[in-house]
Formats: C-alpha cells, sequence, structure tokens
C-alpha cells in the first residue's frame, strides 16, 4: 500500500486552509466516501465479497439446481439408482454401503451420501440453513447488543447496572459451552416462551441460540464507546437544543459507532457460520434431516474411511464462505477506520 | 487494590451465583430432563418412580432443589443422575488432558501468535505481511473439528504418523503423550494464531504511530530497542487481556470441539457428554467450574494491565 501515507492526509478532521466555508460541501469528503474510496482500491477484498456473492446466489438457485440439473431434492433417498461415471453406469450407493464419489456428471457431481442422496443438492440447500442462520443471527445479536449497549452507555445509573451485569453473566460462560448447552435443551423441548411456540427441530432454535451468546460481545464495545461519546461536546450540544433521548441517541451517537457495527456485523457473519457448524457437529444444532454444513460434516465425519467427500465438501463450502466474509470484513475495517479494534471470536 | 479486590470478589460470586441459577433452570425446565428416569431407569415401575421421586426431593419447590444442589455442588459430593459417579472426581479426572492440551496449546499460539504479528507488523504492506495476513485469515476460518477430523483421517488412517486420538498421561509415557497431543494442539492453536497475530499487527500499528516512539528513535535509539522496549511493551497490552480470557474459557471446558475430535476425555468432553444426556448435577458442577475460572482469570488480567500500563487504575 505505497499510497496510503497520502490516503490518510485527507482527514476530514484536518481543518484545511484552502477550503473556504461556503465550499466544504463540495471539496470535503464525508468520512463515508472516504471510506468507500478506500475500500474500492482493496481489490483483494471485494474479490472476495464477489465470491461470497456467488455463494450466496448458488445457494439461493438451489432448488433451481435440485429441479433442473441434479434432477433430485434434497432429502431424496436413492438406493437402488446408477449413474454415470466416465462412460459407465455404476452404482449411486454400492450393496457393501459405498456412496459414488463426485464426477463430472448433471446428476452426482459431487457424489453420493449414504442413503443415495445427492451431496451436490443437499450442500446448496444445507448453505440455504447455514447462511440463513449465520445472517439472522447476527441481525439478531446488532440489534440487541446495539440498543442495550446505547441504552446502557447513554441513560448510565439503574438501567446500565442492569445491562452490564447481564452483559457480564453471559460473558463468563464459555461461550460454546453455553451455546451447547441452550442448544440441546431447546432442540428437544422445543421454546415455549409466553406467546412465542417454537418447534425442537426448527432452524430458529440455532438461530436465537448463536444470535443470543454474542450479544456481550458487540453490547460491551459499543457500551464503552457510547459512555465516552456522551461526554463530548456534540451530545452537549444536542442536549442543550433539547433534543429527545431517542434522538441524541439513534440520531446523533448512533453514526459515530455505525462503523464499528457494520464491521462486527461482517465478521459475526462468519463467525456465525463456524458456530453453527460446531454446534450441529455436536448435535445441538441444525436437527437432522434438515441439511446445514454443520450437519453435513457430521454425518461425513463418520464415513471419512469409505466416502471422505462426504465432509470435504462440506467442510471447504464453509472455508470459502467464511473465509470470504472475513477478508472482506478486514478491508472493510481498513476502509472505515484503520484504528478500529474489535475482539471477536 | 483492598477496595478492588473487595468489589471484584463480590462481582465475582454474583455472577458465579447468577450463571448456576441460569443454568439449573435451563435444564430443570426442559421435557425429557427428568432426572427421576435417569436415576431408577426408564422401564422402572411407577411405585419406584415415585418413590425415588420423593426419596430424592424432587417433589420439592423449585428453590429447594436448587438449594440443595448447590450445597451438594460447594462440599463436594455431587453425583450423575444417569450413573451416579460423583461429579467433583470426573472433573479432577479430566483436568490432566485438557490442561496438558491447552498449556501446550497456548505456548505454542502465543509463540506464533506473537511472531507472525511481529513480522506483519514490521513488514506492513511488503510481502511478509501479506503471506501472513492470507493465512492468518485462513486460520481464523477453519472449522477446526473439521481439520481435525481430516488430519486424524489422513495422517493416522492413511499414513500411521500418530496415534488415532486419546489420551495418555504425561507421567504414564512421555513420547506417547506427546504423540497424542500434537494434533490436537496443532488444531486447538490455529484459530488463536489468526487472531492473536491479525491483533497484535494493529496495535503495533498503532504504537509505531505515537509520538514517543518518535521521541525513542530521535534519540538515537537502535530500531530493535524501539521495537522492543516502545512498541512491543505497550501493543503486548492488549494480546495478554486477550490471553488471559481465552485460556479461562478453554481450560475451564471450552476447548469442547478438539477434545471431542481427538477423544482426549478431558473437562470438555465430559461437558460436552453430559449435556448430551441431559445430565443436569455435572452440567452445573463443570459449567460452574470453567464459569469460575473464566472470571478469576479476568480479575487476574485486570491486575496485570494496571500493572503493565500506569495509567490505569483499579477501579472495580
Amino acid at each position: 500500500m505505497p499510497d496510503a501515507s497520502a490516503e490518510y492526509s485527507i482527514d476530514p478532521a484536518q481543518p484545511a486552509e484552502e477550503i473556504g466555508p461556503q465550499e466544504v460541501g463540495t471539496a470535503g469528503m464525508g468520512p463515508w466516501r472516504l471510506a468507500m474510496r478506500r475500500l474500492r482500491r482493496n481489490k483483494v477484498a471485494l474479490a472476495f465479497l464477489a465470491l461470497f456473492f456467488v455463494i450466496v446466489g448458488a445457494c439461493m438457485a438451489a432448488p433451481l439446481y435440485s429441479k433442473y440439473v441434479a434432477d433430485i431434492g434434497p432429502n431424496k433417498n436413492n438406493l437402488t439408482g446408477k449413474v454415470e461415471r466416465g462412460g459407465k453406469q455404476v452404482d449411486i450407493v454400492t450393496p457393501d454401503g459405498t456412496p459414488v464419489g463426485p464426477g463430472l456428471s448433471n446428476r452426482y457431481l459431487l457424489g453420493a451420501d449414504a442413503n443415495g442422496r445427492d451431496v451436490a443438492v443437499r450442500l446448496l440447500y444445507g448453505g440455504r440453513n447455514s447462511l440463513f442462520i449465520g445472517f439472522t443471527a447476527a441481525l439478531i445479536t446488532t440489534l440487541f447488543a446495539v440498543s442495550l449497549g446505547l441504552m446502557a452507555g447513554y441513560s448510565r445509573g439503574v438501567p446500565d447496572t442492569l445491562i452490564r451485569s447481564t452483559f457480564d453473566i453471559l460473558w463468563s460462560f464459555p461461550v460454546l459451552l453455553f451455546a451447547i448447552a441452550l442448544g440441546t435443551a431447546l432442540a428437544i423441548g422445543g421454546l415455549n416462551l409466553g406467546p412465542i411456540h417454537i418447534e425442537g427441530g426448527s432452524l430458529w432454535i440455532p438461530t436465537l441460540v448463536i444470535g443470543l451468546v454474542y450479544i456481550p460481545y458487540l453490547g460491551r464495545p459499543v457500551r464503552g464507546q457510547v459512555l465516552a461519546l456522551r461526554e463530548r461536546e456534540f451530545v452537549q450540544a444536542a442536549e442543550a437544543q433539547g433534543m429527545g433521548t431517542l434522538r441524541i441517541m439513534f440520531g446523533e451517537i448512533l453514526p459515530n459507532i455505525a462503523s464499528t457495527i457494520l464491521v462486527f456485523s461482517t465478521l459475526i457473519i462468519a463467525n456465525n457460520i463456524l458456530t453453527e457448524a460446531a454446534l450441529s457437529f455436536l448435535g445441538a444444532g441444525v436437527q437432522p434431516p434438515n441439511p446445514s454444513w454443520g450437519t453435513l460434516i457430521a454425518q461425513g465425519v463418520d464415513r471419512l474411511v469409505t466416502a471422505p467427500h462426504l465432509a470435504i465438501v462440506p467442510g471447504i463450502a464453509i472455508v470459502l464462505t467464511v473465509l470470504s466474509l472475513n477478508v472482506f470484513g478486514d478491508g472493510l475495517r481498513d476502509a472505515l477506520d484503520p484504528r478500529a479494534k474489535l475482539r471477536l471470536r | 487494590m483492598a477496595r478492588f479486590a473487595v468489589r471484584r470478589i463480590a462481582n465475582m460470586i454474583f455472577v458465579l451465583f447468577a450463571i448456576s441459577v441460569l443454568t439449573f433452570l435451563i435444564f430443570y425446565k426442559i421435557p425429557g430432563g427428568d432426572p427421576v428416569l435417569r436415576i431408577s431407569g426408564r422401564t422402572a415401575e411407577p411405585a419406584v418412580r415415585e418413590q425415588v421421586r420423593e426419596d430424592f426431593g424432587f417433589n420439592d419447590p423449585v428453590y429447594v432443589q436448587y438449594a440443595r444442589m448447590m450445597q451438594k455442588t460447594l462440599n463436594g459430593s455431587l453425583e450423575s443422575y444417569s450413573n451416579r459417579v460423583n461429579v467433583r472426581e470426573e472433573l479432577i479426572r479430566g483436568i490432566p488432558a485438557t490442561a496438558s492440551l491447552v498449556i501446550g496449546a497456548a505456548i505454542i499460539w502465543l509463540f506464533f501468535g506473537i511472531l507472525f504479528g511481529v513480522l506483519s507488523a514490521v513488514y506492513a504492506g511488503r510481502f511478509p505481511d501479506r503471506v501472513i495476513t492470507i493465512v492468518a485469515l485462513i486460520g481464523i476460518s477453519l472449522p477446526i473439528f473439521w481439520v481435525g477430523a481430516l488430519l486424524l483421517y489422513y495422517l493416522t488412517y492413511k499414513v500411521s504418523l500418530f496415534p488415532a486420538g486419546g489420551y495418555v498421561p504425561l507421567t504414564e509415557d512421555p513420547a506417547s503423550w506427546l504423540s497424542h497431543l500434537i494434533l490436537p494442539w496443532f488444531c486447538l492453536s490455529i484459530l488463536f494464531i489468526g487472531f492473536y497475530s491479525r491483533l497484535l499487527r494493529s496495535n503495533m500499528l498503532d504504537v509505531m504511530n505515537e509520538d514517543y516512539v518518535r521521541t525513542a528513535r530521535a534519540k538515537g535509539l537502535s530500531e530493535r530497542r524501539v521495537l522492543l522496549g516502545h512498541v512491543m511493551r505497550n501493543a503486548l497490552i492488549p494480546i495478554v487481556t486477550l490471553f488471559g480470557l481465552d485460556f479461562g474459557a478453554a481450560i475451564g471446558g471450552g476447548a469442547i470441539l478438539t477434545e471431542s475430535v481427538f477423544g482426549l476425555q478431558g473437562v470438555g468432553q465430559y461437558v460436552a457428554e453430559s449435556i448430551g444426556s441431559l445430565d443436569l448435577p455435572p452440567i452445573l458442577g463443570t459449567t460452574l467450574y470453567a464459569a469460575f475460572l473464566i472470571v478469576l482469570l479476568s480479575a487476574i488480567v485486570d491486575i496485570v494491565y494496571a500493572r503493565l500500563d500506569p495509567r490505569v487504575r483499579l477501579t472495580a
């Protein structure tokens, strides 16, 4: 990055003598536009963002692939059928139970599993579930962490004590242990909380569990930043103008922590996909027969000896997806704030 | 310092209490978690079940049951519902494996995390930095249980380089202990090496822009002394915090995935198995043990932090 130092000299906070007050709107660039410019120059980050969209697009198109290319549903067994491999018809599952491996054909492109199901189709459908959990859980974490963090940091006093203690308690559980405990408990009985009823096998169980356990990881830094920001002059000015609490919180303070939140949300999606895989691997996440990348790996690991493709294929899907998000998130952080620091596992 | 200690200990007790209540309620409320079935067996006569229910006090109010269980937890007589094994003994049995795994892995991840972080910062933007960045980002994108399973498959089944999982005590056979732990160490450290090197790199780049580093250079210190005495000293402080918490969580049973994949029979695997069979007493005992370590280490981290950075005052 040879031009990086030149980049920083265009600091919006620096008083630029040659810019007159009437010209500020055109000559001075806002921090967001500067960030966009830095991001556009980071070709690696953009390439990985593109890769991520390709993966999301492919998973979205799972029903099309299933119907027009592979010609089989994600949960359809096929123990007796045959498939072409190198010009010959071979058993999809041999009589001794070994499924066929990957090969160049429309059907069973990535091989079959022990029930004769098409791995490629299940991979795409599993990806929909994994991505859904990754996104939705990130949304839940962000919404709760930001509103609780804002509330605690801005109001201080009793709400702060309550929210901070809640964060402390959640934080003191080893995160995976807590998620497994909740996931297992809810997967068996389902969730019955007042008007909310969720079936035990629902995708919403792992989504809510993952969304919940990471709240303090964003909530604590948000609270800390808000505590510092609320002492700044612009907040005092807003208070002096008679602005309402909510408007100050969301209109004045929130934009100042938006870049932290944005970077965290990108990285937490990646992290959630890994957590989903870990939970499903331990039986506390997505419940079979629902496919997800985690359950596919879990089923594949048991058959590594006879059919290694069953574990390798979904694992590579996870690595590519998570890597693309991590590289993009890294670039986003550099672009938004070269000094931002986040703690995230 | 005394005030800090008192407030911190009070806070620790509160957090542990809340965690015990939460854990108890989660597993007390779930359907299918009925302890009577675990104690008397699923085929027991209804009369036997009622007798067990009465004898073990499962008809008492929730808070009485909670208090009784906590009393047993604290005096060490807590027993599993399903196999009547003492939880504390089982936990102690798991500690050597977990400690061997976590301490060894921690040395590896600290060494390589710091090494890669420093190289990456010193060569920021140049070739070594790019390579390390790629490696680190791949490292934090790997599902470790998947890596572990593949390593086991290729390095023990295909090529018999390593034993196929399990744990051998150090006192029994040091060579075997080592060969059983190399793959788990590698697996557990990959992720942390990635995080630590990225974090250290960004910390060091921040510190390098500080005035006192420029001053140090200006007064003619060698680059080596600037780096070690001024930059590293400050950039490592956040790493200390992170390390304390990660280490506490892992040794408290957080290395569940690595332990399960390699069958190390440590604390983490014990937790995972207890959760799998919905056995409340071991779950409660191990969760409290883990939470205790996390809370304790975060207090230690705060004290160390204040030692390393004189600008920080201890206020709980």
